[in-house]
């Protein structure tokens, strides 16, 4: 079992405690590992339940659709607000209740949640997300709804990729996860929401369960 | 300043020494209640150790403020980085040689 908040040794200086005392400092100083696995658990399972209530908006609208035997301007416009509008929600719920798990385990750690290594890794992850938020919000612009789902894929796979060298070297394993169901989804079109509840919803849940019970199983 | 038997930095014999150097290996510039934080020690210790570096010229010192509160950090020095790599160096062969 890997220790996980390692001390530094207390009796006098043997090599071989040096070296870990240097490796421990040079790793506290630039990496945040107080990232929780439920967080992972947490938001995987807000975008199940975003996926199923986006399913339920989006049968509704071919549900009319096949009763009147037409598209309405309307219904389209009223569809795309309300699938936004939980898009954000989804977002939103799923990022506090992650940060709020994350928040729990650095206090049990006694490790500032605002330090040099979480700014770190909040803006390498934030850049590649904002790129992604832009680019899906141009897509939307021009009515283009068939890769938002690839995409957004691909970006927040990207973005943990480059999370990964700040926090839990794991999570590039998670990133490559979405990078290749973001890829594969441009291969199925029309099965976005799918792909989209596998890699934000599934693969959450598989990677926050692994790193709880690697890292915080026992404490 | 150097053990002649080991070649090992006798500064870097202490622990919170050490510490610092090792942070500032990887991190450019770093505050003071950062490094606190990461070596779990307490103000006068570690400023103590601090000034210790910084007159063997391993560190240099930066005061700055943000807003009113005084914000001091500090960064390796080409002559710190020399003196940590030599340290490391030493330890690897003593390493080597004891298995």
């Amino acid at each position: 079992m890997e220790d996980n908040s390692p001390q530094l040794s207390n009796t006098g200086p043997k090599p071989e405690e040096m070296v870990r005392d240097i490796r421990l400092m040079m790793e506290r100083s630039s990496r945040f590992i107080s990232l929780s696995g439920l967080s992972g658990i947490a938001a995987g399972v807000c975008a199940l339940a975003g996926a199923y209530l986006g399913r339920s908006i989006l049968a509704g609208y071919y549900g009319e659709y096949q009763s009147r035997g037409f598209f309405s301007g309307d219904d389209f416009s009223r569809l795309k607000i309300k699938l936004v509008a939980l898009a954000v929600v989804v977002f939103v719920v799923a990022f506090l209740s992650s940060f709020y798990f994350t928040w729990i385990r650095s206090k049990k750690k006694g490790v500032a949640l605002l330090g040099p290594t979480s700014k770190r890794l909040f803006w390498n992850m934030v850049i590649p997300l904002f790129a992604g938020a832009v680019f899906v919000m141009g897509m939307l612009r021009y009515d283009e709804w068939r890769f938002i789902a690839p995409a957004s894929l691909l970006f927040y796979g990207l973005a943990l990729l480059n999370a990964s060298k700040y926090t839990l070297t794991d999570v590039r394993y998670l990133g490559y996860g979405e990078i290749v169901l973001g890829l594969a989804n441009m291969f199925f079109i029309g099965y976005g929401l799918y792909f989209w509840a596998l890699g934000f919803g599934v693969l959450h849940i598989i990677y926050g369960s692994i790193m709880w019970f690697k890292y915080e199983r026992n404490g | 300043m150097k053990n002649p038997i080991t070649g090992l930095n006798k500064i870097f014999d202490n622990r919170i020494r050490l510490g610092v150097m090792s942070i500032l290996m990887v991190n450019e510039e770093i505050s003071f209640n950062d490094l606190k934080q990461m070596l779990e020690v307490t103000d006068g210790n570690l400023a103590t150790h601090l000034v210790n570096l910084e007159e063997n010229g391993y560190i240099k010192v930066k005061k700055g403020f943000i807003g009113k509160k005084t914000n001091t950090t500090y960064s390796m020095t080409k002559t710190g980085e020399k003196a940590f790599a030599d340290h490391i160096a030493a330890l690897e062969i003593m390493i080597k040689g004891v298995k």
